[in-house]
């Protein structure tokens, strides 16, 4: 095939999307554990009865049992209750996160791309900047401008996560700026709006939505990273990274508390990233 | 074909060769019984259209087929030794040293990193040839056999800061290396200028004359009967027909070869001269037009310059030129891609584009745009990946304001216009033959009802025979939807019969112009008198042949 056919953007037909096979077990498991992380962000009732905040000192630090299946914490409210209801804001922060820094690297990479050279040089200088600023600084700044709390989380993960994304859009414009069908676009008679809508959006997108799935994961363990430092939602808050973060001091007694925090932060990276290596094999396989 | 019957001793000789491919347990064949021998001091020519199985022939001679492959033979041997049982091993010590390898693409095929004098050493090194001092003088040797002039400097270059006919020729100084007594030259000149063609050609003929004996893999049966003994023409897998090249072209036996013959942009007869009416006005009109870049040393290179066009209403104005001659500089002046650095261009009467700061920015093309279409060497890369033919047609419908109503019956219409069956409309054209992928991006230019089409060497990548229907379709449009054609083309010939007048680009200017009956006949100047004999092969090679 011609040179085109190489072109880091998938130039190729949607392909069908189909239910995981028996012999995708990872897969389907991924599957299984996501349904159940939705789940618990939508409608935690449904798979706990217990109230996360509800304190019970005369049980604290119970170790798993029939009653708590993964134990209680220092105050005694149940881990389970906690990790399900957890769930939600570790999903909100992952996702808005990416979504942020997918709208960010958007929003420079086009200019960028198709703003002439200098604003190519201004975008490549923005990604420079934003490299060289470390995540956990900006985060020290944000949760110091506002309080410490879900939302400069978001701000300052999906900050964070953009140049990455940024330099990986503004790459694929580059490449499919000079590509012929945008040409023959403009050749039609078609506007440089109706080109970016019609065209360069829906050619990013699914390199977008790949790259979206496999940062899901990413982020969340970097937000639970900045929880654990403490830039997160302040305790009690039933939030991963900050239970991870309480259950520190008594790891030697009573190590579920860190432990179940930990596993579910692992297991969703584990999932996102199943599931978007997935989509990445689906969408990118070559023709050939 | 019967004076081969008994296998020669000192030869290639294949008899009854049959590849299969199996993938995902469907076997597919490719080669069905094939027979042909190849003695020394002969070129023999396999001549077939893509998908016709010449390129897996070669490389079953060469014992280069995957894993996948099942080669199948009563007989494949070299001077009378047989080589179906061999092993890698075996092959290795045969290519090159017996039978050299020539690919098509030189630029691919010699590596990018390191000189072409470092790449024919391995070749020695690995075949165990002298010693390192003798190795070197022969390189340099085998270069200047090659033809490359300054062989000395040229040794240290890398294949990609060789021009396409030099580097052409160091890849058939590697084949050489080792001296095989046969060569097996894969389309050893498709991707090179005519000029550069005629070099080549040359060359292989010397080499003939020195006693090699040379298969050449070709899908132009024009360029092979300058230069073959016999030819064997191929299609889908089956041999055709066989025979001595001037019988095989004066009377051809088999209806595809005549069909192939036909179908050679050469001989089809060149359009009648019609005078341009001189009251009519020009469609399109570039004055002056000049483009240069900025070399590394400071100084200005001039890409294009002092360009002057005129193309009038229904007809054909074909722009002639080897490549680095300006002629894609030129088509992407006039789509207003690329600003004239002077000129101006006007567009049905009124500015298109101009070298000054002036009121004509893109904003105010847009609408005229639809006037003026284009159709490329590669449709695929103008379409968007994601589109189905439907998408495609609907899309451009769009620009001229077609109700959404209209659009299917519209596109029905234009698959219709360029004889493309309506069940083609809910296909990606990634899943279309070359051919049809030509008529939809043809389709897609009528769809914006323009009066002007802009041809970038629209037949290029095609086999001969579909260029030869791609060719008719739009003469047949032509006349139907008066239109009016700027061609763009390398070769001569495609535009043979298309175009009404014609000009010739080299090196960034025009050195002829004129009606193309009068400069096809008539050539004044020698660049475009070369370009013209490069392209009347057949009928001297037939006319050489009855002398």
């Amino acid at each position: 095939m011609s040179a085109t056919n190489s072109l880091p953007l998938s130039l190729k037909p949607s392909p069908r999307l189909w239910l995981p096979g028996s012999q995708h077990i990872g897969l389907t498991l991924a599957f299984l554990y996501l349904t159940i992380l939705i789940l618990a962000a939508i409608a935690p009732h449904f798979l706990t009865h217990g109230n996360p905040y509800g304190i019970a000192p005369r049980e604290a630090f119970t170790a798993p049992c029939w009653q708590h299946p993964l134990g209680t914490d220092q105050s005694g409210r149940d881990m389970w209750t906690r990790l399900i209801f957890g769930a939600r804001s570790s999903l909100v922060i992952g996702i808005g996160s990416i979504l942020l820094a997918l709208c960010v690297a958007l929003s420079l990479a086009i200019p960028g791309a198709f703003g002439g050279p200098f604003a190519e040089q201004c975008v490549k200088w923005v990604f420079e900047i934003l490299f060289s600023f470390p995540t956990v600084v900006l985060a020290l700044l944000l949760t110091a401008l506002f309080s410490s709390g879900t939302f400069p989380l978001i701000v300052a993960v999906g900050i964070g996560a953009a140049p990455g994304y940024g330099r990986m859009l503004f790459g694929q414009f580059l490449t499919i700026r000079h590509a012929g069908f945008i040409e023959a676009a403009r050749s039609l008679g078609h506007s440089p709006a109706q080109i970016l809508t019609r065209h360069l959006i829906p050619n990013a997108f699914r390199p977008l939505l790949i790259a979206g799935a496999m940062g899901i994961g990413q982020t969340i363990i970097w937000a639970s990273s900045l929880s654990f430092l403490g830039l997160g939602a302040p305790p009690p808050a039933a939030e991963w990274g900050t239970m991870l973060a309480m259950g520190r001091d008594y790891i030697a007694e009573a190590w579920w508390i860190t432990f179940f925090p930990g596993v579910a932060i692992v297991l969703t990276m584990l999932a996102t990233t199943t599931l978007g290596r997935f989509l990445k094999n689906r969408f990118e396989t070559t023709t050939s | 074909m019967n004076t081969f019957s008994s296998a020669p001793q000192s030869g290639l000789s294949v008899k009854n060769l049959s590849v299969k491919f199996a993938t995902g347990g469907v076997t597919h064949t490719a080669v069905h019984s094939l027979s042909f021998s190849l003695t020394s001091g002969e070129i023999v020519a396999l001549v077939g259209e893509s998908g016709s199985g010449k390129t897996v022939t070669a490389r079953a001679l060469l014992g280069l087929l995957g894993s996948n492959a099942q080669t199948s033979a009563d007989q494949l041997s070299l001077n009378g030794q047989s080589l179906l049982a061999n092993t890698e091993q075996q092959w290795r010590k045969i290519r090159g040293a017996e039978i050299g390898f020539i690919l098509q693409d030189a630029l691919v095929a010699l590596d990018p990193l390191r000189s072409v004098g470092a790449e024919i050493n391995e070749a020695l090194t690995a075949h165990k040839w002298g010693t390192k001092n003798t190795r070197n003088e022969h390189v340099l040797q085998l270069l200047t056999q090659a033809g490359i002039p300054l062989a000395k400097e040229r040794i240290h270059l890398r294949a990609d800061q060789l021009s396409g006919g030099l580097r052409q020729r160091a890849l058939i100084a590697n084949a050489l290396a080792m001296n095989p007594p046969f060569l097996i030259a894969d389309e050893p000149t498709t991707a090179l200028d005519p000029s550069v063609q005629v070099q080549i050609l040359e060359l292989l003929k010397q080499l003939r004359t020195a006693g090699h004996g040379i298969l050449i893999i070709s899908h132009d049966l024009g360029f092979v009967s300058r230069l073959a003994d016999r030819v064997i023409v191929m299609h889908h897998g089956h041999m055709v027909e066989e025979g001595r090249t001037a019988d095989l072209l004066c009377a051809p036996q088999h209806s595809y070869t005549r069909r192939l013959l036909d179908a050679e942009p050469g001989r089809r007869p060149p359009r009648p001269a019609v005078p341009i009416n001189p009251t009519t006005l020009p469609l399109l009109e570039a004055h002056n037009l000049s483009f240069s870049v900025k070399q590394k040393n400071g100084t200005r290179k001039y890409i294009v310059q002092d360009i002057s066009l005129s193309l009038f209403p229904g007809r054909t104005l074909a722009v002639i030129g080897e490549s680095g001659s300006g002629k894609t500089s030129t088509a992407r002046m006039i789509m207003g891609f690329q600003k004239p650095e002077t000129g101006f261009i006007d567009f049905l009467g009124e500015p298109w584009s101009r070298s000054e700061k002036t009121g004509i920015t893109e904003a105010s093309r847009r609408s005229r745009r639809p006037r003026l279409a284009a159709i490329y060497q590669d449709p695929l890369s103008s379409f968007d990946p994601r589109w189905t033919v439907q998408t495609i047609l609907d899309d451009a419908l769009s620009v001229i304001h077609v109700p959404k109503t209209e659009r299917l019956s519209r596109s029905l219409a234009l698959l219709d216009l360029v004889r493309l069956p309506s069940t083609l409309l809910g296909k990606n054209p990634l899943h279309l033959s070359g051919g049809q992928r030509q008529r939809i991006a043809i389709a897609r230019a009528l769809a914006v009802e323009p009066s002007v089409i802009l041809c970038d060497e629209p037949v290029s990548a095609l086999d001969v025979s579909v260029q030869a229907q791609i060719l008719d379709l739009l003469g047949t449009l032509q006349k139907r939807l008066h239109l009016s054609y700027l061609f763009i083309s390398h070769d001569l010939n495609v535009v043979r019969n298309i175009a009404d007048d014609l000009i010739v680009m080299q090196a960034g200017r025009i050195i002829e112009r004129g009606s193309a009956q009068d400069i096809l006949l008539h050539p004044r100047h020698p660049f475009t008198q070369q370009l013209v004999a490069a392209a009347q092969f057949i009928g001297d090679a037939t006319g050489e042949h009855f002398s």
